[in-house]
C-alpha cells in the first residue's frame, strides 16, 4: 500500500507539473492574441495581422499538448484515486463537469475557425472566435482552480457515511464555490499565466532583435508583451499577499513551513533567503526578525502558531521543500516586477532595444514565471499533506484499492518515456517556428528603421 | 426521491452520460475511423485532403469524452472510480494512444521528410486504431460483466478482460466507425480520392454488417441479462428492428452514393446500438459476473440529490450552448476540403 501511494503520488505530482508547463503559456498567450488581434482591426496595421497569424500557429502547438496532457489528468483521478473519487465526487465531480461543459468545449469549438477560419469567416467573427477561445481557457482555469481550492479549504458540505463508506456531500453549491481560498487562487493562478504567456511573447521579440531579423514585428509584440507583463507583475504581488492571508487564517500549518516556523506559539521571521534543518528545528539565512508575525498580525512581536502545535502526523513532512519552493516563487515575483519596470523606463526614454544586455536577459526570462508557477504549486500542495481534502481525507487513504504497485511502475515508466518524447519534440517545433518567424512581405514593413530595410531580404 | 417528468434523477443523469457517450460516438468516431483508414491512401496529397477533412473539428468531438468523463465523475463517483481503477493498464494505454493521435495530427505537416510524414502517418493510425479497440473492449467488458466482489473490488487480472465477447465488440466497434469515417470522408472529398473511397466505403460496410450479425446473436445466445429487459418489455423489439432497417439504409445510401444520408444512419446505427446496451444495463450500471448481488446499480452509485439537480441546470445550461457552437463550426466548414496555406 504504502509503494502504490508514493508511486501514485509521484505519478500525479509528474503528469500534473507537465501539463501545467502548457496552460499558462495558452491562458496568456489568449489574452496577447485578443490584443494584437484587437490592434489589427483597430489600426488596420498588417504588421498586427502578421504577428497575430504568426503567434497563432505557436499558440495551436502548445495548445494541442496542453488537451493532450489534461485529460490524461482527468482521467487519473479514477484510476489512482478512485477512493478520493468516490469521497469528494458529489462536490468535485460538478466543477469538472461544469469545466468541459462551459469551457472546453468553448475552446476546442472555436478554435477550428481560430485556425483554419482565416478565409471562410469575416475579420469580425474570427476575432469573437479568437475571444472565446481566450475566455474559454480562462474557464477552464477557473473551475479547475476552484476544485483544487475546495481540497484546500473545504466548505459548503456535510460529510455523510462513516469509516470507509464516508463522503462529503454538497449543501450550498455557492458556497463551495466561493470557499475561502477559490477567489484568491483563482486570480493568482490567472496573472501568473498571463505572465508566463507573455513572457514567451517577450522572448521571442527580444531574441529577433538581438538576430537583427523582423524587427518591426518583433518591437511590436515585445511591447504588447511589455504591456501585459508589468500590469500582471505588480498585480501578482498583491496577490500573492492575499495568497498568504487566507493560507495564515486557514491553513497555519502550511504556511508554517513556507517559513520554516517551528515553536508553536511565538512571534515568527521572514527570511530573505535560507534553509530549514528539520532535525534540529532551526532556519538558517538572511531574515527579517517577526516579519511574519506582522504580516499576519501587523505586529512584529505577536506569535504565529508554528509547527510543533500540529502532532506529528498532521503536518507536513518536506519543511524544507515547501520553504525553498515557497522562496523560489517570491524572489522571482519581484525579479519580474523589476525587470518589467526597468522596462517600460527605458522604453519610455526611448533606448530599450538598444540594450542588447537586456535583451538577453528577456531571451531568458522566459523560464521565471514557468519555475515560479511550478514553485507555487508545489508549496502550495506539498504543504497541503498530509492531506489531500484538507483535515477530512489524509491522502494515505484516497487511493484505488484494487492497483498494485507494478500497475503504477509500467504506467509511470510509460508516461516518463513519452512525456519526454512530446517534450523533446515540443522544443523542436517551437524552435523551428520561431526560427521562420513571421511572414512579412517587402511592401508592408511600415518600419522605416534602418536595420528592418536591410533586413527585409533577408527574411523572404 | 424526487423526479423531473416522471422520471428521478439517477435515472436522468444515466440518460445524460448515455447522451454524452453517444455523442461522443457519433462525433469522434468518424473522425477515429479516418484515422483508421488513413494507411489506405496512398499519395502525400490523399493523405493530406484526409487529415485536413477531420482538421477543424477532431479536437471540439474530443471534448465530449472529457465531458462523458467529467459526467460520469459528477453523477457517479463510485462507478467511475470503480471503472477507472478496474481497466487501469487499458486506461493507460488509451491515454497514451490519446497522446500521439493528437500530436500526429499536429506534429505530421510540420516537416516536410519522407519519413518525418510515414512516422507520423504510421502513428496516427496506429493510435486511432488502438482507441477504438479499447473503447471496444471497455465496453464489451461492461456489457459482459467483470468479477467484482462485495466491495466492488475487481478481482480478475488483466486477462479477464480478453473474453471472445469483448473482443467481437471491440471489432464490430473498429468496423462502425471504419464505416462511419469512410462515408465521412467521401462526402469531404472529390476527383480520384474520392472514387477510391467509394469503393473503401462498399468495403467497409460488408464487414460492419459481417460483425453485426455476429455481435447480434452473441449478445442474443450468451448475454442473457442484456435480453431479460426485452422479454419482459417486447415492445422494445422496435428497437433491434430499427435497428437492422437503419443498416440497411446505409446501405442503400452508400449504394446510390447519397453519403449524407448515408452518415445520418452511420451516426444512427452508433446511438440506436448504445441505446440498446444502456436499456440491458438499466438500472445496473456495472455488472458483477461473480453474483448478481455484487452488481451496483444507479442508485447506489448516485451523487446527492441536491447535486444532480445542480448538474441537470448545469447541463440545461450548456448543452445548447454546445450543440449551437458545434453546428456552427461544422457549418463553417462544410463542403469538400480543399487545401490552403494554413492546412496541415
Ligand atoms: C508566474 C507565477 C507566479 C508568481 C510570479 C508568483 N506566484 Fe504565488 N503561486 C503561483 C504562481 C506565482 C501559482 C502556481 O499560481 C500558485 C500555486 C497554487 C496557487 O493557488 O497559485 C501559487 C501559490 C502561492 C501561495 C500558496 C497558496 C496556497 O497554498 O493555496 C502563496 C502564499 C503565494 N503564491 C504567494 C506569492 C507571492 C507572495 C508572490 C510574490 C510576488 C508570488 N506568489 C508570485
Ligand atoms: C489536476 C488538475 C487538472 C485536470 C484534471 C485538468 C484537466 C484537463 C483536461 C481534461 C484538459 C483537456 C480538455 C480538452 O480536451 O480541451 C485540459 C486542458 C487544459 N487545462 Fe487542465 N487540468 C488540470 C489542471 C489545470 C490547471 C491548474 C489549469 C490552469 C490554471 C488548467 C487549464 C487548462 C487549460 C487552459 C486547458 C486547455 C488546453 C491548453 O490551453 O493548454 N488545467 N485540462
Ligand atoms: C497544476 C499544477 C499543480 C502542481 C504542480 C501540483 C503539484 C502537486 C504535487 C507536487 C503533488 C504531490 C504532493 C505530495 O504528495 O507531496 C500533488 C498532489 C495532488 N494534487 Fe496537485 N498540483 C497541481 C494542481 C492540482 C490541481 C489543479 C488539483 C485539483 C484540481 C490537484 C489535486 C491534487 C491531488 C488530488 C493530488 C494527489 C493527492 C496528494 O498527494 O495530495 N493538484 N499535486
Amino acid at each position: 500500500m504504502h509503494n502504490v501511494e508514493i508511486l501514485s503520488r509521484i505519478q500525479f505530482a509528474f503528469t500534473v507539473a507537465f501539463h501545467y508547463i502548457y496552460p499558462p503559456l495558452s491562458i496568456g498567450l489568449g489574452l496577447c492574441l485578443v490584443i494584437m488581434e484587437g490592434m489589427y482591426l483597430k489600426t488596420g496595421n498588417k504588421l498586427y495581422e502578421h504577428i497575430t497569424r504568426f503567434w497563432i500557429k505557436i499558440f495551436a502547438l502548445i495548445f494541442g499538448i496542453g488537451v493532450a496532457t489534461g485529460i490524461v489528468m482527468e482521467f487519473e483521478f479514477g484510476t489512482n484515486w478512485a477512493t478520493y473519487s468516490r469521497y469528494v465526487g458529489d462536490i468535485f465531480g460538478s466543477a469538472l463537469a461544469a469545466e468541459g461543459i462551459f469551457a472546453f468545449a468553448l475552446e476546442s469549438g472555436f478554435l477550428g475557425i481560430l485556425l483554419f477560419g482565416w478565409n471562410r469567416v469575416s475579420k469580425g467573427v474570427h476575432f469573437f472566435s479568437t475571444i472565446m477561445v481566450a475566455l474559454g481557457s480562462i474557464f477552464s482555469a477557473l473551475w479547475i482552480v476552484v476544485a483544487n481550492s475546495w481540497q484546500q479549504t473545504p466548505t459548503g458540505y456535510v460529510i455523510e457515511g462513516e469509516g470507509m463508506q464516508a463522503r462529503a456531500v454538497i449543501t450550498d453549491f455557492w458556497v463551495m464555490f466561493f470557499n475561502p481560498s477559490s477567489m484568491d487562487r483563482f486570480a493568482h493562478v490567472i496573472i501568473g499565466s498571463f505572465l508566463a504567456g507573455s513572457f514567451l511573447v517577450m522572448s521571442v521579440g527580444a531574441w529577433y532583435i538581438l538576430k537583427n531579423k523582423h524587427l518591426s514585428s518583433a518591437k511590436a509584440m515585445f511591447k504588447v508583451g511589455l504591456s501585459v507583463a508589468c500590469i500582471a507583475a505588480l498585480l501578482q504581488l498583491f496577490s500573492g499577499h492575499r495568497s498568504a492571508d487566507y493560507v495564515s487564517k486557514y491553513q497555519p500549518a502550511k504556511l508554517a513551513a513556507m517559513e520554516g516556523h517551528f515553536d508553536a506559539n511565538a512571534p515568527a521571521d521572514m527570511y530573505l533567503l535560507g534553509w530549514v534543518h528539520t532535525k534540529d528545528q532551526k532556519v538558517s539565512g538572511i531574515k527579517v526578525p517577526g516579519g511574519l508575525s506582522f504580516l499576519v498580525h501587523q505586529d512584529f512581536k505577536a506569535p504565529v502558531t508554528g509547527l510543533n502545535a500540529f502532532p506529528g502526523e498532521d503536518r507536513p513532512k518536506q519543511v524544507n521543500f515547501v520553504f525553498q519552493t515557497y522562496h523560489l516563487m517570491v524572489t522571482i515575483g519581484i525579479t519580474l516586477i523589476a525587470l518589467t519596470l526597468l522596462a517600460v523606463y527605458l522604453l519610455y526614454k526611448k533606448k530599450l532595444f538598444e540594450q542588447r544586455w537586456l535583451m538577453r536577459i528577456f531571451v531568458l526570462a522566459v523560464l521565471l514565471p514557468q519555475i515560479a508557477n511550478q514553485a507555487g504549486w508545489y508549496a502550495a500542495e506539498v504543504g497541503r499533506q498530509p492531506w489531500v481534502v484538507y483535515k477530512l481525507l489524509r491522502t494515505s487513504d484516497a487511493l484505488s484499492k484494487t492497483v498494485t504497485a507494478n500497475q503504477v511502475v509500467f504506467s509511470l515508466i510509460l508516461f516518463t518515456f513519452v512525456y519526454l518524447v512530446l517534450f523533446i519534440l515540443f522544443l523542436y517545433l517551437l524552435n523551428k517556428k520561431i526560427k521562420h518567424g513571421p511572414d512579412v512581405n517587402e511592401n508592408e514593413e511600415d518600419d522605416s528603421d534602418v536595420f528592418s530595410k536591410r533586413n527585409v531580404g533577408a527574411i523572404s | 426521491m424526487e423526479t423531473i417528468l416522471g422520471l428521478d434523477l439517477p435515472t436522468w443523469w444515466f440518460l445524460v452520460i448515455g447522451g454524452l457517450i453517444t455523442g461522443y460516438g457519433v462525433l469522434d468516431g468518424f473522425d477515429l475511423g479516418a484515422g483508421a483508414l488513413h494507411l489506405f491512401f496512398n499519395k502525400e496529397e490523399s493523405r493530406r485532403i484526409a487529415l485536413n477533412a477531420i482538421g477543424p473539428v477532431w479536437d471540439g468531438n474530443e471534448v465530449w469524452l472529457v465531458i462523458a468523463g467529467g459526467a460520469l465523475f459528477a453523477g457517479f463517483p463510485l462507478v467511475y472510480g470503480v471503472i477507472f481503477s478496474t481497466f487501469y493498464i487499458p486506461f493507460m494505454l488509451f491515454l497514451v494512444a490519446l497522446i500521439f493521435r493528437a500530436i500526429s495530427i499536429e506534429f505530421r505537416s510540420k516537416e516536410p521528410m519522407l519519413w518525418w510524414r510515414k512516422m507520423w502517418d504510421i502513428s496516427y493510425m496506429v493510435s486511432s486504431t488502438l482507441i477504438t479497440l479499447l473503447l471496444g473492449l471497455v465496453l464489451g467488458n461492461l456489457i459482459n460483466g467483470l468479477p467484482f466482489n462485495e466491495q466492488h473490488e475487481f478481482t480478475g487480472t488483466i486477462w479477464t478482460f480478453f473474453n471472445p465477447y469483448s473482443i467481437l465488440i471491440s471489432i464490430t466497434t473498429l468496423s462502425l466507425f471504419m464505416l462511419h469515417g469512410a462515408i465521412y470522408l467521401a462526402m469531404k472529398t472529390e476527383n480520384r480520392l474520392y472514387a477510391k473511397l467509394t469503393i473503401l466505403v462498399n468495403n467497409c460496410s460488408k464487414f460492419f454488417i459481417l460483425c453485426f450479425i455476429m455481435t447480434s446473436l452473441a449478445t442474443l445466445i450468451y448475454i442473457p441479462h442484456m435480453t431479460a429487459e426485452f422479454k419482459e418489455n417486447p415492445v422494445l423489439f422496435a428497437l433491434p428492428l430499427l435497428a437492422v432497417l437503419v443498416v440497411l439504409n446505409i446501405k442503400r445510401n452508400i449504394d446510390s452514393r447519397k453519403y449524407f444520408t448515408a452518415f445520418v444512419f452511420s451516426s444512427t446505427t452508433t446511438a440506436i446500438l448504445l441505446i440498446l446496451f444502456a436499456i440491458g444495463l438499466y438500472p445496473n450500471i456495472i455488472i458483477s459476473s461473480t453474483d448478481p448481488a455484487y452488481n451496483v446499480s444507479i442508485y447506489q452509485a448516485a451523487s446527492t440529490t441536491k447535486s444532480l439537480k445542480i448538474m441537470m441546470l448545469i447541463a440545461a445550461i450548456g448543452t445548447p450552448l454546445v450543440l449551437g457552437y458545434t453546428i456552427f463550426v461544422f457549418w463553417t466548414f462544410r463542403g469538400k476540403v480543399k487545401l490552403n496555406e494554413m492546412s496541415y
